[in-house]
């Protein structure tokens, strides 16, 4: 079972601090992969007013490619930071040319364009990108979005970080997702290796996600273009909730009820029981049957976990008032902020969102029998 | 055969027949219950003419014979008497000292029994006893990577949606404009599926009801029952527990009078309603119930006269396309009761499932899609259709869930598959084995009569007289004198039995596949077959 650290700070933090929260609760990672995922980025990327940002490993050969077809389609480089990794890579970690971290200038005539034509236009290049990798094994593109880097590799979170010397001043968000990888169903691949991400929604989970084919079939038949991949079975629930959010105009209050809906008996005492009812039926194909947990991060940096319906992942939440902490264990959040008030800890049950605000004032728990929002 | 008889053409011995009744003389002690008792009069008392030779000690007087009668039972090997196998008589044998056995051979009945140019009928399933449902086995089971659940303590929501499922986006979008959305009915995966009042006698039909009224009022179970082509009784039609019913239509209309006359009286509208085009024991064939079984209250229930046989034909006559069948007359089921009930079409296995289903696909009332594989039952058929016609259920629902998948619909309508479901007694392996194919629900007709009734009928041809009204159990039968031996509260307990027992089979198939929230359709990385083509066809994993 995978272990999973997310936390979000008022100061910016370098990736070390996920990183030693991960290796605290080595136990649960087998090294067959770490995956980063930051955003509400500090240093210099905080200074690049919207700019996306590419992620992704190349080799030699793909980097002329990629930069050949940025140019064709009209992207100037604006900003990178540089990995320098050494020679010899540590054991089990593998051989790779370039490690990734690029922000680009949006091309002239995508100037005027609505926010919504432009993140299609985002998707669309990193899927494009990604069947090139795909075609010729020389690319692999994790994300392309403003305010977003993502690094992932096959290895010992420790290890890894420390090989591509993540300790850096120019690498710093106040809000980051941390995944160790316990290897089960799938082949280690580092495109089924966690968090994923798809225009702004990133998600994580660990556990195994039984109800997995019927739910690729349903959302591969979205007619989404963004909805491929599934190299992994946990990429469905990042998918789900970008089609809840987008598609359906749900927040992230209505997820659970999506994904795990509340039973019949408890719909009918429910105040929203006939909406939801109704929600019930029409996203059955979306039930996730567990074991999961899943944390995640919205497009507008709000961070939640919620839990299946059977409960049988672990995971916890705390922090205080400006730092905020979502880990599979208590160990993980003892390392991060050991000066919290452990009375207020809490772990979500089979009912609860966990939902921190991009303010970090609070852990606001949503339990799924309360009244929802108003929709809009 | 007597001394003075002729040989025929259908002249049979006894061991031409399919079944020959052994009878010991030590034991029998001539009560007479085997005869009376044997529905189709294949027994009788009998007198048998012995002759001794005595040869005395010593040979002091020449030996003589002594001749002497003794009674006893002889089998009929008549076509019309051939002994049907159903052992009736050895159930009421006091001694046990008769017992009918199968040939050792295939019989030469099969080749007279058209006289009179009439080509045999018959009920039950088609005469086949094995099936490919029961080869799938269920392979992906929880191991370390994700915890077994606990079948006997965990929670289970094993419920199944029956209505047309709008995709989430319209389904909200519909919301917010408090615009209609089609009724969807939140049912139990089995259902019991149609036998109609007259192909089933009251007292069976009477149980069904109170079992299935019982699951749903005491047990929380919401079991849906179909009624088959021949109407409800009133009293049924206008009382609560028309909700647990699903009313059928067929091409014959027989008890639609009652059902409309009904309309402005009924306190709750029913589950749903199944127009049916086709049926998997005899596709392409129309209902039949033979003048047997036409008595005074059938005939009033259905509207016809007494005594006649009533067929339906082979297709809705008022009907000349697929897209009036399932535009017109979905739609007009819909108004009758104010576009509340979900209204599907029950089709047979076919080849043209795929075109029905597209078509349904493209209207938006269409609530499902019942198909019945060709190894389903019928109370009534001619042999020809049962044995030879239709088309297997397993890879014909599977095509049809994939093909939703392909257009983005999968359980907007749901598959109900039937036809064969336990014929072996695996029932709940086999239901199983069907959701996770892709069916949304799964209906059992013959399989209920055996279990809750005792039907005796197999797959090796053994009694099958449902079509002429002589059920030995009074399963099929419309005589009082035989329906009487069934009493409708043992069959409602038997048919509570049967659901209790399947719930807690299909969480034992589950349990371990780590499924408990929703039910597995179209699971079908669950699944594997130990034959290579069949995996190929269903596309499921090939294990040996």
């Amino acid at each position: 079972m995978c272990r999973l650290f997310a936390m979000t700070s008022e100061e910016p933090q370098t990736p070390m601090m996920v990183i030693q929260a991960l290796d605290v609760m080595r136990e649960g990672h087998d090294g067959s992969g770490v995956g980063l995922f930051f955003t509400d980025l500090g240093g210099p990327f905080e200074q690049l007013n919207g700019a996306p940002i590419l992620s992704g490993i190349f080799s030699n050969e793909g980097l002329k490619r990629l930069d050949r077809f940025m140019m064709d389609v009209g992207f100037m480089t604006k900003y990178k930071i540089s990995i320098k990794i050494p020679k010899k890579p540590p054991a089990g970690v593998p051989r790779r040319d370039i490690y990734l971290v690029r922000a680009y200038e949006y091309p002239e005539d995508w100037e005027g364009l609505t926010d919504k034509e432009i993140q299609h236009r985002l998707l669309a290049t990193r899927l494009q990108l990604r069947k090139m990798g795909e075609e010729k094994q020389d690319m692999i593109v994790f994300s392309f979005w403003p305010d977003v880097i993502m690094i992932k590799e096959i290895g010992d979170p420790i290890t890894v970080a420390e090989y591509l010397q993540l300790d850096r001043s120019d690498l710093q968000a106040r809000v980051m997702l941390a995944q160790g990888r316990q290897n089960t169903n799938y082949a280690i691949n580092l495109y089924a290796c966690h968090p994923f991400f798809i225009q702004g929604v990133a998600t994580m989970t660990n556990g195994e996600n039984t109800a997995f084919v019927p739910i690729r079939e349903f959302l591969m038949s979205r007619g989404f273009p963004g909805y491929i991949g599934y190299q992994s079975d946990s990429e469905v629930f990042t998918h789900i909730l970008h089609y809840s959010l987008y598609r359906l105009g749900l927040g992230i209050e209505w997820y659970k009820h999506v994904i795990t809906p509340l039973q019949d008996e408890d719909l009918e005492d429910h105040p929203n029981g006939s909406f939801l009812k109704e929600l019930k039926h029409c996203c059955r194909k979306m039930i996730i049957d567990g074991p999961n947990c899943i944390m995640g991060c919205l497009p507008d940096k709000t961070l939640f976990v919620v839990q299946d319906r059977k409960k049988l992942r672990p995971a916890v939440v705390g922090g205080k008032p400006g730092l905020y902490v979502i880990s599979s264990e208590m160990c993980g959040l003892d390392a991060a902020v050991p000066d919290r008030d452990k009375s207020l800890d809490f772990q979500p049950m089979h009912l609860d969102t966990a939902i921190i605000r991009p303010d970090r004032q609070e852990v606001k728990i949503c339990r799924q029998t309360e009244p929802l929002p108003p929709l809009h | 055969m007597s001394a003075n008889g002729t040989i025929a053409p259908s002249s049979l011995s006894i061991k031409d027949l399919p079944w020959q009744v052994h009878w010991d003389r030590d034991r029998c002690t001539l009560c007479g219950r085997c005869t009376a008792v044997c529905p189709v009069h294949a027994i009788e008392l009998d007198v048998f003419r012995q002759r001794l030779v005595e040869t005395p000690l010593g040979l002091t007087r020449e030996p003589s014979n002594v001749y002497t009668v003794h009674y006893g039972i002889r089998q009929k090997t008549d076509p019309a008497h051939a002994c049907i196998g159903c052992a009736m008589c050895n159930l009421v044998c006091p001694n046990d000292c008769i017992m009918p056995y199968r040939s050792d051979e295939a019989d030469k009945l099969r080749y007279h029994i058209n006289r009179g140019g009439q080509p045999r009928r018959r009920g039950g399933r088609r005469n086949v006893p094995v099936g490919i449902l029961d080869q799938i086995k269920f392979t992906r089971i929880s191991m370390l990577t994700d915890p077994a659940l606990d079948a006997g303590r965990h929670e289970f929501e094993l419920r199944t949606l029956l209505g047309r499922v709008l995709p989430p986006e319209k389904n909200l979008e519909l919301q917010r404009q408090q615009g209609w959305i089609p009724p969807v009915r939140e049912i139990y995966p089995l259902m019991i599926g149609s036998m109609s009042f007259g192909a089933l006698s009251p007292n069976m039909w009477e149980g069904l009801q109170m079992g299935v009224a019982y699951l749903n009022e005491e047990l929380g179970m919401p079991v849906r029952m179909a009624t088959g082509e021949g109407g409800c009784p009133p009293r049924l039609l206008r009382s609560r527990f028309l909700k647990y019913v699903i009313l059928q239509i067929a091409s014959g209309y027989f008890g639609w009078d009652e059902i409309i006359h009904a309309l402005p009286e009924m306190k709750e509208d029913p589950c749903a309603v199944e127009i049916k085009y086709g049926q998997g024991a005899k596709p392409g064939d129309g209902g039949l119930l033979m003048w047997y079984k036409v008595n005074e209250l059938i005939a009033a229930i259905r509207g016809v006269p007494p005594g006649v046989s009533l067929p339906s034909p082979a297709t809705h006559q008022t009907k000349y396309s697929i897209e009036e069948s399932v535009a017109k007359m979905i739609q007009s089921m819909y108004m009758a009761w104010g576009f509340r009930v979900p209204v599907y079409p029950k089709i047979s296995g076919t080849s043209t499932a795929l075109a029905v289903l597209n078509n349904l696909t493209r209207n938006p009332y269409a609530a499902a899609l019942c198909i019945d594989g060709e190894d389903g039952g019928t109370g009534a058929a001619y042999n020809v259709s049962m044995d030879h016609m239709g088309y297997p259920i397993a890879s014909n629902i599977r095509d049809c869930y994939l093909n939703l998948a392909r257009l983005g619909m999968q359980n907007e309508i749901p598959l109900i598959a039937a036809g064969g479901v336990g014929k072996r007694g695996n029932l709940a392996a086999n239901a199983a084995a069907l959701i996770m194919l892709g069916a949304s629900a799964v209906q059992i007709s013959k399989y209920i009569m055996q279990a809750a009734a005792g039907c005796i009928g197999s797959e090796s041809d053994r009694c099958n007289v449902c079509n002429v009204g002589l059920c030995p159990k009074g399963i099929t039968s419309q005589d009082p004198r035989l329906y009487r031996r069934l009493d409708p509260e043992k069959v409602a307990e038997r048919v509570v039995d049967v659901f209790l027992s399947f719930d807690t089979e299909l969480k034992k198939i589950m349990a371990p596949l780590g499924r408990s929230t929703s039910l597995p359709i179209g699971m079908s990385d669950a699944l594997g077959i130990n034959d290579k083509a069949a995996a190929e066809r269903l596309q499921i994993s090939f294990v040996v």
